[in-house]
């Protein structure tokens, strides 16, 4: 497999009356052509803002991508002249939202919206985009497809309106499709639904999928390599099994402890204490100190870099100071809430 | 927590009323609301049937779990067993000082003194605190309404409650806006604990919270339910947490419920093809069971309240759906096997 796209040190800071938030700091990974990447974080993780960084859309001001590269087949996205971007944005990267109901126009039909990228980036006319479209809706299983290009987002369920979304997303064959929580919306059997429509259609359009879930569940189905994020940075990532299986770092580790599990009745909940850190403070050391019960000294001085685990898979790699695996975590959160 | 689970395992919901551990019975309760037409003569055209006939019973010092997808009632439910909506029929009975008591036929000053005994949980810890009121202020307002408490107590039972709830009492001259989402769930329980109720409902009260943090909820409110005897009617729809808060859990689908029974019991034994194909389509945090879970994917959306499918209202999504889900009215509740109630003309 070769790689589709490197992103170099990604530094996002948004800068607001308030204060400068420092939403994404210094990331770096790589994507392997036809990969799926799950991003998981918490909600302010940093985890949207860096897909938009990638895909050009930080609002500025106040938003800035101050550093950093991104690779994408051999031209560094950050560096193209706005008219370039737009030719890649829509039609080799895709990206659908969360919320499908604000990311379609509600006063356009769903086929002026999905031939428009048709006929922006592949040059079709009316009939041939209209075709196109009407093809694309049933591929992601919309029934009765040609005569529902008419209908507006409204005459649409929140699970169809995803499907539409992603019909958009696939329209010009993108080599990267981006999903920012795109079935967080949706009841469990619709999400369901859309894993399932996904999973069929990354074969056949050979893409990579940078798909952004808080849910760790989700992203164990359908990733093959995960990112876990935290404060703007990468605290761990690898091959998603050993993540799961190996897991390294503490904050990962308090993540798959504090969710309870529908395959069997758990006892008491282990839970992170505390929460998040504000952003608007420049992270001096790790930014899961306050919340870490194994921390060390070094924790709070030294910011710990992304690297590979010790005596772990090659790809598999944490952003800490502490060998978890010499230590009884479990002990050490119950013992830090004690204190 | 399994003795409980067990010993309700025998009791039955439809039945014995002269149980004295039921704390809350409900029975064929509904709530539709009207489907209106016209400007100036409204007319009623129809009614989305939010809550079609529901009973169960919610056992003193257990929580009940009810989960759903959107729409399908649930949180009309636990309103309707609050009054905080007037059931369109049925009966809602609550037990105080030994006796239930019929909580439908009661108005004014008499439903209001009830309202002490019954508190609620929000799921927006956002916009169910006001922005403009102190933390003091609006744990303490319930002590005001209900005039419980002298002015002067109010002050350290206050500060005892976000003691108790996990915040510093310190904190009680500040505004809502100056907590975490967490943090201010955590003021939402202190105020539904400030007239020492027996019953809460908790409607969604962890899904608008981050991951780390839901932990940190669930945790409080199992404890205060050990320390308070809490009995909690819990409304969700993250299947995994509640399998571990709840003692019974209920489906509903469409305004009914499906199956009802044991946690346990049903996670590992679903008899309703909804009930399974929910619980099949939850994700679970592990790659290897991931790769080999087995999906039961539904075909389209949920029906409309306002028009629900006739005969069984699962039966245009149903895989095992055969002539009699179409032709016979919608089918009943059935005890299955002893405590385990399922609606589904596919069993016995």
């Amino acid at each position: 497999m070769a790689v589709l796209m490197e992103v170099n040190n990604l530094v996002t800071r948004f800068y607001t009356q308030e204060g400068t938030v420092y939403a994404v700091n210094d990331i770096s990974y790589e994507l392997q052509e036809g990969e799926t990447l799950g991003v998981v974080g918490e909600s302010g993780s940093g985890k949207s803002v860096h897909s938009l960084s990638i895909m050009g859309l930080i609002p500025s001001p106040p938003g800035k991508v101050e550093n950093g590269e991104v690779i994408f087949r051999g031209r560094d996205l950050l560096q193209l002249p706005p008219d370039q971007m737009r030719l890649v944005r829509g039609a080799e990267i895709a990206m659908i939202f969360q919320d499908p109901m604000t990311s379609l126009n509600p006063v356009l039909t769903i086929g002026s919206q999905i031939t428009e990228a048709l006929k922006l980036h592949m040059g079709m006319n009316n009939n041939q985009a209209n075709e196109r479209a009407a093809e694309l809706l049933s591929l992601v299983g919309i029934p009765d497809a040609a005569s529902r290009l008419n209908n507006y987002p409204h005459q649409f369920s929140g699970g169809m309106r995803q499907r539409v979304m992603i019909a958009m997303g696939l329209s010009c064959n993108p080599k990267l499709l981006i999903a920012d929580e795109p079935t967080t919306a949706l009841d469990v059997t619709i999400q369901a639904q859309i894993i399932d429509l996904v999973k069929r259609l990354r074969e056949e359009f050979d893409m990579a999928i940078i798909w952004i879930s808080h849910d760790l569940g989700v992203v164990a189905g359908i990733a093959d390599r995960i990112i876990v994020m935290y404060a703007g940075t990468i605290v761990e990532s690898g091959m998603v099994e050993e993540v799961f299986a190996d897991t390294r770092h503490p904050y990962t580790l308090g993540l798959l402890q504090s969710l309870p599990r529908m395959d069997r009745r758990s006892q008491r909940l282990i839970s992170i204490e505390g929460s998040p850190p504000d952003m608007r403070n420049p992270i001096d050391g790790c930014p899961f100190v306050d919340r870490c019960p194994v921390r060390i000294d070094r924790c709070s001085t030294e910011t710990p870099v992304l690297e590979g685990v010790p005596e772990g898979h090659q790809d598999h790699m944490m952003a800490c100071w502490v060998d978890v695996r010499e230590l009884d975590i479990v002990a050490a959160s119950e013992g830090a809430k004690q204190t | 927590m399994s003795a409980v689970a067990d010993q309700t395992v025998s009791r039955n919901a439809a039945e014995g009323d002269a149980d004295g551990r039921v704390l809350v019975r409900v029975r064929n309760l509904r709530k539709h609301f009207p489907i209106t037409s016209g400007i100036v003569i409204q007319r009623q055209v129809g009614a989305v049937k939010a809550v079609d006939d529901i009973s169960f019973d919610i056992f003193e010092g257990e929580t009940l779990g009810l989960v759903g997808e959107s729409g399908c009632g649930k949180s009309t439910t636990g309103r309707t067993v609050l009054q905080l909506y007037e059931p369109t029929s049925g009966s809602v009975q609550l037990r105080v000082d030994g006796e239930l008591q019929e909580l439908t036929e009661m108005k004014g000053e008499d439903l209001r003194r009830m309202r002490r005994r019954m508190q609620m949980i929000f799921q927006d810890p956002y916009a169910s605190l006001n922005p403009r009121m102190s933390v003091g202020r609006i744990v303490s307002e319930p002590l005001r309404i209900h005039k419980t408490m002298e002015r002067n107590e109010q002050e350290g039972y206050v500060e005892h409650l976000l003691e108790r709830v996990g915040l510093n009492p310190y904190f009680v001259n500040r505004y809502p806006h100056e907590f975490s989402g967490g943090q201010r769930q955590r003021i939402g329980i202190a105020r539904a604990l400030a007239l020492e109720p027996g019953f809460i409902v908790a409607d969604e009260p962890i899904s608008a919270l981050d991951v780390s943090i839901q932990a940190q909820v669930v945790n409080l409110l199992e404890d205060l339910q050990e320390e308070l005897n809490l009995t909690y009617l819990f409304i969700a729809h993250d299947l995994s947490m509640v399998r571990h808060i709840c003692d019974r859990v209920a489906v509903m689908y469409l305004g009914k419920i499906v199956e009802l029974a044991p946690a346990n019991e049903l996670y590992e034994n679903p008899l309703h093809p909804y009930t399974q194909a929910l619980l099949s389509a939850v994700p679970v945090p592990d790659p290897m069971r991931e790769k080999r879970a087995q999906r039961i994917i539904l075909t389209g959306d949920v029906p409309s309240p306002s028009n629900p499918p006739e005969g069984c209202n699962f039966n245009t999504r149903c895989p095992v759906r055969f002539g009699l889900c179409y032709d016979a009215p919608d089918p009943g509740l059935i005890e299955a096997t002893p405590g385990h109630y399922v609606a589904c003309h596919r069993v016995g």
